[in-house]
């Protein structure tokens, strides 16, 4: 690990601030995804920034109904265990709970987790000298290598990583938004607006400034959204990254026609992939699998494989069937 | 090939990381031969300069810090003693516990949060100690394996694992048992499944996992009556 100065911090201005001086530094979360890159090699910042101690670790509801606020140092075991979240965002629940480990959950935070890096093997470890991420112009090691865990959807020939977090995925369908705090005020960012494709600027994950803040996450209200899902494809039954994944949300009217849908997928591109296709085949349409499958068909349309990996195209058809027909049968 | 040597575990513990990063264990042989026939020497998950011992040259800024100096002072209190140590900001949790202050029940597996024997408790939570700094914890309350007893009385847990024979070598089994004292207390142990479920941060390399449940469903039913 390269050597860095260590500071802690108890106020977001004072955060903001501090990392602003530091154009290497970095903010430290939970660690579990910053140290382990520290310890790879991989990330080698000359300043880390301890957050764990801002007060920005409460779960609220916001006003007038509007939702629940998150704060950025929130936990994720504490989220996924919180009765307003298990109670109107079961998926987001599910989602966090189907992610690492205990003990992980138990140390990662929101903010983290929205920034957490692709799992790429290629990214991972520097003794791969090819990988526009990690050092850009150096091409990609995974487009004609190993890349079983790879995009299919959104990737460009500059990187064709995707993003490991499975929480992620349940925000992008619940439309969360992202607030953070700059030197120069605060921001919102919508999550579809939050993470990037690769294009041509593959070593810029998000669309996060160096200097800012994530300080919370609120999650609009979405009264349907107590009917949701998040299903993990995953070769092992736990503790494994998704290979490909789902959050779902459905509302019927008073025919069971589906009114509204709300889907996005894990594991198939380089940021959550918001399934607008499907969502738009399934409008009216009674819940069935012929719908389902239908909308399946629409949002795969564009995926594109590679040698391992285009697997995960009838794979992720698939787990959209499974994953609308476990939440039809819930209507 | 890699040099694996220096893990605690000896040459096989890179399979540790074939369990969590790459998924299937397809994904790392395909991966290692891939590698292989480019000639690239790689290192998956194993060495690293570990930060003990080591100083920075760079000032360390800003509050619990010593002006100037290259090196931390913080206090940590381990199973209710306090220790003040200097240390290196670069030093884990599990670093500082196993070799500065010789607490080396706490076991380093892969010093990647993949394989949960370095399992310690802080403020009662379970967490991975091989991916957190030993300065971030100032104030916190940490218990390791060393902690549980009372006196000579062994922790139920420990008595449990003992009576159902929960290891076969014992290396991952101070991170076994932190890790189940936490799961009794979550109430994540309601059926078998569950404790499966919640205790998958925890691998066993000898397989001991079928005595690994009988000693936690052993240790809830003596603890709960
Ligand atoms: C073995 C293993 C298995 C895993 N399995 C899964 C899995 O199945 N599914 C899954 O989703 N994830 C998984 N993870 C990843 C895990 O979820 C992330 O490591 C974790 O969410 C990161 O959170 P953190 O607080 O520890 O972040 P840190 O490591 O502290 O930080 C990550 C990044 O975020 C930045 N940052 C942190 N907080 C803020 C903030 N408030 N504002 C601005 N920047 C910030 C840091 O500077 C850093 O760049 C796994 C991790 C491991 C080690
Ligand atoms: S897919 Fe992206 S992260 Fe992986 S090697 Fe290619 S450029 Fe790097
Ligand atoms: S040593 Fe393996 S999880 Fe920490
Ligand atoms: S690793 Fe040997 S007892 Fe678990």
């Amino acid at each position: 690990m390269n050597p860095f100065t260590y500071s802690r911090v108890v106020d977001p201005n004072e955060a903001v601030t501090g990392i602003a001086a530091k154009p290497q530094g970095k903010f430290l979360g939970g660690g579990t995804n910053l140290i382990d890159l520290m310890k790879m090699g991989v990330e080698t910042p000359d300043a880390l920034i301890d957050i764990n101690r801002l007060p920005l670790a409460q779960i609220e509801e916001l006003p007038d109904n509007k939702g629940v606020r998150v704060g950025a140092m929130v936990r994720n075991s504490d989220l996924a265990e919180h009765a307003l979240i298990r109670s109107r965002y079961p998926v987001l629940s599910e989602a966090l709970l189907s992610g690492a480990s205990p003990q992980l959950r138990n140390m990662a935070t929101v903010g983290g987790n929205l920034l957490q890096r692709t799992r790429c093997y290629y990214f991972y470890d520097p003794a791969f000298p090819a990988c526009n991420k990690r050092n850009p112009g150096s091409s990609c090691g995974a487009i004609d290598g190993y890349n079983r865990i790879h995009a299919i959807l959104g990737q460009s020939e500059q990187c064709i990583a995707t993003h490991p977090s499975d929480m992620c995925v349940a925000l992008a369908a619940l439309d969360a938004i992202v607030r953070v705090r700059g030197p120069k005020g605060e921001r919102e960012i919508p999550f579809a607006d939050f993470h990037r494709l690769p294009g041509n600027t593959p070593q810029r994950d998000t669309n996060l400034e160096h200097d800012e803040l994530i300080e919370y996450v609120d999650l609009p209200a979405i009264p349907f959204a107590s009917r949701s899902h998040y299903l993990k494809v995953r070769d092992r039954a736990s503790y494994a990254f998704a290979l490909v994944s789902v959050a779902a949300a459905l509302d019927f009217d008073s025919s069971k026609k589906i009114k509204a849908a709300r889907i996005a997928l894990g594991g198939v591109a380089h940021k959550p992939w918001r399934a607008n296709a499907a969502e738009k085949k399934l409008i009216g349409q009674p819940a069935d699998e012929k719908t389902f499958r239908a909308a399946g068909e629409a949002e795969l349309a564009a995926a594109k494989g590679y040698k391992h990996n285009s697997f995960k195209i009838e794979l992720a058809k698939r787990a959209i069937v499974r994953a609308l027909t476990t939440l039809g049968g819930m209507a | 090939m890699a040099d694996e040597s220096e893990t605690p575990l000896g040459p096989d513990c890179g399979d540790l990381d074939e369990l969590l990063i790459f998924g299937n264990p397809e994904t790392r042989r395909q991966f290692i031969k891939q590698v292989a026939g480019t000639g690239v020497a790689i290192t998956i998950g194993v060495n690293f300069v570990s930060g003990s011992g080591l100083t920075t040259e760079q000032p360390v800024a800003a509050s619990p810090t010593t002006p100037g100096g290259d090196s931390v002072k913080t206090k940590l209190k381990i199973n209710g003693k306090e220790y003040a140590l200097d240390v290196d900001p670069r030093t884990t949790l599990l670093d500082a516990l196993r070799e500065r202050l010789h607490l080396t029940g706490s076991k380093k597996g892969c010093d990647h949060g993949q394989c949960g024997a370095c399992t310690v408790l802080v403020n009662g939570r379970r967490v991975n100690s091989c991916l957190t700094l030993a300065v971030m914890h100032e104030g916190d309350e940490i218990t390791t394996i060393e902690g549980l007893a009372n006196g000579e009385e062994l922790h139920p847990m420990q008595a449990a694992f003992i009576e159902h024979d929960g290891f076969q070598c014992g290396y991952c089994t101070p991170g076994q048992i932190c890790s189940a004292v936490a799961l009794l207390k979550e109430n994540h142990a309601k059926s078998d499944d569950e404790i499966r479920e919640w205790m998958s941060g925890n691998i066993c390399r000898c397989g001991a996992y079928p005595n690994i449940l009988a000693a936690i469903k052993g240790a809830k039913t003596k603890t709960s009556t």
